[in-house]
């Protein structure tokens, strides 16, 4: 079974992949599917920028225009940002707490499939009559109305791709709760570690309300129902409720991990532990608890009466008091330290200048009766992508540089990170900063156009070039992964020469059994610790012995496959004779290769010791 | 790296520049010149929050340049490390909530009030209501005392508040004037209900008309979904009600060609359009703009121009101004001869002569 | 302790269900995922009762015109008696007594089985008595939504229960399938608390108004 120093011809690579049930691969998997999504979705963002560089303008139609906006915020929410912030996850959660593997490793992998199966599905609507149009929100009138197929697609691909996050969720919880190496307490878990833990939880509860929303729309537009339905008793607040119970967690789900890698990026570079560790764990867990208390501060101008609108305001602005001691904790993290400006460093300095905008322009909409203003204007659109793009963006981007060597072996380019930075940063600025006074003069969201004479051409000009300017740093960050995928040079354990966590102890890539004696943990930040005592590595927690190993498996694959044939069927319900036998098959796929591996015994396999001592002799790094 | 600094620097200023040289938009459409007491309520608080954030950003500029030059690294020497300070903790924790208070009082009692609708329900009480439908993508105003109907132009007295009951007949809108207060939703499943104040002087400083937008995506042409507020003194809206009121049957036209054009109208589109402005039918009956005093009108269809050539336009092909509109295709091709018949006849559409 | 080594009475854990990692994995992670159905079933609650008696006119049926309590109080007694039987079936399960255990799931089988017959019975009755159709007004849909995925949840149940009985009827207990047995009857037992929210919520408030 030890396969592992093979070589492998590119089928069998292939195959490799679509069977892994490695954290370390799955990582991967995701960061390839998420980058992809990413790229797709900014895509969209150019060509609603171009679309709205001048006024009048007609590069696309305005039905077009609206399918773009709903797949571009669809796409970088659901298909990028959570993807990617799962690959680091995966990637590196596991080490952190010197895991061997996720706790689910099947499971794991299920939840990539589907996550992948529901994003190709979505955006298969651009090629089958066209992509939804009710924005990323799907508000239930709007959506109800709408004709084509749309909708549907963003329905059942949503579903598809929640089901994968929710159990991704569950296990990273049992991960992080079951599997932590010997004195790796709760209190010494790095703040990725945690704010991985935190946004799962967020996951956990956040996304069935999604689910029942999404469940309920399905049946409204393809099985007759009618709880959107207004002449038919229904209620379309329903869905605004049920949308964003899930949405507002949604927004701290993507932040927190991002939170944590700044947090990790920060004390590496200034060579200090963070400052207020138990606060900034504690006001992870504030931030993650008042998320599901605020959630009506989005339906501020639905008319849910002076009442709800003025709770819902003061506990937002309460989000704003553990947000800002993170902020403080990060900036003192630094205050005394050594601080080395590498490129993951650049993001994470410039994240808090562009976070701490978007997080007082939060506190500004918290407040209702001003909100009455902001809601659905230009200045929401600005907030928001202060906050994803300053935050989580600009996390991904770091966390891209900062952990390429632990995933890949090798170091991007520096010169080209920065370049990349800047280009980004600058695009970045500039495209959202003016969005603050657009929406304050009078632009609503959401426009396909402008008429002019309102006062609006010149912001909207700077704010498209900003646009070109971002996808210029998008650009050569991708000529940077060719590069540095082509040169290939190998680095060590700890190619930062700072890493203080355990991730930086074992070699870059990780074995695929990750530590070959799980390490003994005396304290926050092990790894830096043993250093200081001048030591090479960790100290083993366990004597050598066996390892066990689960087996690779399609049948994650075929199970999320199904649930994919089903969503075709369901589609077309009512309309072709072939839909219900398409959706009878799906599932029958689906529960047909669950009950294979629920009555398939599968034990996974063992490393033997032997084998082991063998790669310490020969000093293989993978 | 000190290109970096200077950058950062340079950047602030200009944010700056681009702030402080009045960039407060036109003061038809802008909330940052407000122009009632809903608008003001609401520019005081952005201004609050606005003062106490700067604040904030402030303080973290500060710490942000001082560590930026002080912390950069140096040497290989190992810094202290240092747990934390529970002094700067709890300062950072009390601070942030006694701001939070600053700015969470006079919100709640400015959501409460602008939420303060009882005049409107009391029994004879003379306060201004008007019932707002919203459509795909028009607006229909109603004033159920004076027991008239327009659209596409709201016409209010300024000074005094005007109450409004907000609907949606097909999906969801938003009602919004950014000049004179915040938005409120269009529900399909309930009434909404506010007021709004509309300012004299400064009405008259925005040519007494105001833009209003639809905040809520509704469909293609949601961009386009535009209304407009002409705020007139008392005793000018006095006077047009009562001249609406005088219309109880179509006008006849003046002109021959408008009566052409009047024939026209009767046969393709009096259906859907009504040209008297009683409130009779109910509001899901109005499944069109009233026009009766469509000549009177600010814009045609809510975007274009008020004139003959953009009403023809218009006429002729509704869906490459409005795509997604519920009119094209509900009546025949008409000839130029005939389009102009009936822009004749529509812009002589007038309740004030 | 490896999962598939052979037990004897003497040599089986006082917890089977927990006494291996991949053990105690499952036993967390079903629990969360219990959490996250609790969520999905509270939203599912909160549409119902906005939904209730929303009807598009008054010849619609309503809450309190439907309901037969004599039935759903039969329904929820076998529900109820079920889950009691497969806690029977966890006591054999922790005492290594394979057969007992297969013999009380036996029985949870068949009172499930015999719960969903009264609710295909039961809707059936609506549909044809009363008009109250999935698709004829808001509330139906937000009833036979609710119930029905409860049903679906008994249904899904069943099917578990009856193939892990099915695999391991001949084989025995060990530590590899004793967690799946237990979760497996932790669903079940969310299961029936769901439902008493259902019988609390739908049928005693609907009857009453």
């Amino acid at each position: 079974m030890s396969t592992y120093a093979q070589k492998k011809g590119f089928g069998s690579v292939i195959w490799d992949y679509l069977t892994t049930v490695d954290h370390k691969k799955i990582a991967i998997l995701y960061l390839i599917a998420g980058g992809f999504f990413f790229l797709v979705g900014g895509i969209e963002a150019v060509f609603i920028r171009i679309q709205l560089a001048v006024p009048n303008n007609d590069f696309v139609s305005a039905g077009a225009f609206n399918e773009i906006i709903t797949m571009h915020g669809t796409t970088m929410i659901f298909l990028a940002a959570m993807p990617l912030l799962f690959a680091f996850m995966n990637a590196v959660m596991p080490l952190q707490i010197g895991a061997r593997d996720v706790a689910f490793p099947f499971v794991n992998a299920l939840g990539f499939w589907l996550f992948f199966f529901g994003g190709v599905f979505l955006n298969l609507s651009w090629f089958l009559g066209g992509a939804p149009d009710a924005g990323w929100t799907s508000y239930a009138s709007l959506a109800i109305h709408s004709k084509g197929h749309g909708i549907d697609f963003y329905v059942l691909g949503l579903q598809i791709s929640g089901i994968g996050t929710l159990i991704g969720g569950i296990n990273f919880l049992v991960t992080i709760i079951n599997m932590r190496a010997p004195g790796m307490t709760y209190m010494r878990m790095p703040l990725f570690t945690w704010a991985t833990f935190v946004s799962s939880a967020l996951i956990l509860f956040a996304f069935p309300p999604l689910t029942v929303g999404l469940t309920l729309m399905m049946f409204d537009r393809m099985f007759g129902s009618n709880f959107f339905i207004t002449e038919n008793g229904g209620n379309t607040i329903i869905w605004e409720h049920l949308f964003w119970i899930f949405g507002h967690p949604e927004v701290y789900i993507l932040v927190l991990p991002a939170f944590g890698i700044f947090s990790d990026v920060f004390s590496t570079f200034s060579r200090k532990r963070l400052f207020g560790y138990s606060s900034m764990v504690f006001a992870t867990v504030l931030i993650g608890f008042l998320g599901f208390m605020v959630w009506a501060h989005h339906m501020f101008t639905t008319g849910l009466g002076p009442v709800a609108n003025a709770i819902f305001s003061v506990a937002t602005m309460a989000i704003g008091v553990p947000t800002g001691i993170k902020i403080f904790n990060w900036l003192l993290t630094m205050w005394g330290g050594s601080v080395k400006f590498t490129t993951p460093m650049y993001w994470a300095f410039a994240f808090i200048p562009s976070f701490v905008i978007g997080g007082v322009t939060g506190v500004m909409l918290a407040s209702a009766a001003a909100d009455y203003q902001y809601h659905d204007s230009y200045f929401v659109v600005a907030h928001f992508h202060y906050v994803i793009v300053g935050g989580v963006v600009f996390a991904v981007f770091a966390a891209t540089h900062f952990y390429w060597p632990k995933i890949f072996g090798t170091m991007l380019n520096e010169k080209l990170g920065k370049i990349t930075f800047w280009l980004f940063f600058i695009g970045f600025h500039m495209t959202f900063f003016v969005q603050h006074f657009l929406g304050l003069w009078g632009m609503p969201r959401r426009v396909f156009t402008f008429l002019p004479g309102q006062g609006f051409e010149m912001s909207n000009l700077i704010s498209s070039i900003g646009a070109a300017f971002m996808s210029a740093g998008v650009i050569v960050l991708l000529i940077n992964v060719i590069v540095t995928s082509v040169k290939n040079e190998k680095v060590g354990n700890d190619p930062w020469g700072d890493g203080r966590t355990l991730e930086w102890s074992i070699p870059s890539p990780p074995p695929f059994y990750n530590f070959k004696q799980l390490p003994l943990v005396r304290g926050l930040d092990p790894y830096w610790l043993e250093k200081m005592e001048g030591k090479k590595g960790m100290t083993p927690a366990e004597p050598l012995g066996d390892i066990h190993m689960p087996n690779a498996s399609f049948i994650p694959f075929v199970i999320a496959f199904g649930l994919f044939v089903a969503a075709f069927g369901a589609l077309y319900n009512g309309e072709k004779s072939w839909a219900v036998p398409v959706i009878i098959i799906g599932l029958l796929i689906t529960f047909g290769s669950m009950l294979v591996r629920s009555l398939k015994d599968d034990h996974g396999f063992h490393i033997h010791k032997e084998e082991l001592m063998d790669d310490n002799d020969k000093g293989v790094k993978a | 790296m000190k290109r970096l600094a200077n950058w950062r620097l340079i950047s602030l200023l200009a944010m700056l520049a681009l702030v402080l040289t009045g960039c407060s938009g036109e003061p038809f459409v802008s909330a940052l010149k407000p122009a009632g007491e809903v608008a003001d309520m609401q520019y005081d608080l952005m201004k609050l929050s606005t003062y106490i954030m700067v604040g904030v950003i402030l303080v973290v500029t500060i710490i942000f340049v001082i560590v930026f030059f002080r912390f950069r690294r140096k040497d290989d020497k190992i810094p202290k490390q240092v747990e934390g300070s529970h002094k700067l903790e709890i300062i950072w924790t009390v601070i942030p909530i006694l701001l939070l208070l600053i700015l969470a009082v006079p919100t709640v009692a400015a959501t409460f009030k602008l939420a303060d609708i009882k005049e409107m329900d009391k029994k004879d009480s003379d306060a201004l209501v008007i019932n707002v439908r919203s459509h795909l993508y028009w607006w229909d105003f109603e004033y159920p005392k004076q027991k008239i109907v327009t659209s596409q132009d709201l016409v209010v007295p300024t000074n005094e508040k005007v109450y409004f009951n907000l609907k949606s007949l097909d999906v969801k809108h938003s009602f919004w004037i950014p000049a004179v207060g915040g938005k409120l939703d269009t529900n399909t499943d309930n009434v909404n209900k506010f007021w709004l104040v509309f300012d004299e002087d400064r009405a008259n400083e925005a040519g007494n008309l105001f833009y209003g937008k639809c905040a809520e995506l509704c469909g293609p042409s949601h961009a386009l979904m535009d209304f407009k507020v002409k705020a007139i003194s008392r005793a000018e809206f006095d006077k047009w009600v009562k001249d609406m009121q005088a219309v109880k049957e179509p006008k006849k036209a003046k002109t021959e060609l408008a009566a052409q054009g009047q024939e026209l109208f009767n046969e393709s589109c009096i259906g859907c359009h009504a040209v008297t402005p009683s409130n009779q039918m109910p509001d899901t009956a109005r499944i069109a703009p009233n026009l009766t005093n469509f000549g009177e009108r600010s814009r045609v269809a809510g975007i274009l121009d008020h004139n003959k050539e953009e009403l023809m336009n218009w006429i002729k092909d509704p869906e490459s101004y409005k795509p997604g509109n519920l009119m094209t295709g509900k009546y025949k091709d008409f000839t130029d001869q005939e389009l102009e018949a009936l822009a004749e006849y529509l812009m002589g559409l007038k309740v004030q002569e | 302790m490896h999962a598939e080594e052979k037990l004897t009475y003497e040599t089986w854990p006082a917890e089977p269900e927990k006494s291996t990692l991949e053990a105690k994995n499952k036993f967390l992670g079903f629990w969360l995922f219990l959490g996250g159905e609790t969520v999905l079933f509270a939203s599912l609650f909160a549409t119902y009762l906005a939904l209730k008696d929303k009807v598009p006119s008054a010849d619609h049926a309503l809450a309190k015109d439907l309901f037969d309590l004599p039935l759903t109080f039969v329904a929820t007694m076998l529900l109820l008696t079920s889950s009691l039987t497969s806690v029977y079936a966890m006591y054999h399960m922790k005492n290594f007594n394979s057969q007992k255990m297969m013999l009380w799931l036996g029985i949870t089988v068949l009172l499930g089985l015999g719960f969903l017959g009264l609710e295909v019975y039961e809707f059936n009755h609506y549909v044809h008595e009363y008009h109250h159709k999935f698709t004829s007004s808001a509330f139906g849909s937000a009833f036979y939504t609710l119930v029905g995925f409860h049903g679906a949840h008994v249904t899904f149940g069943l099917g578990w229960i009856l193939a892990l009985m099915i695999r391991n009827y001949k084989r025995g207990l060990n530590l590899y399938n004793a967690p799946k047995f237990y979760v497996a009857s932790l669903y079940w037992h969310f299961i029936d608390v769901v439902w008493v929210f259902i019988f609390t919520v739908v049928y005693l408030m609907g009857m009453v108004g």
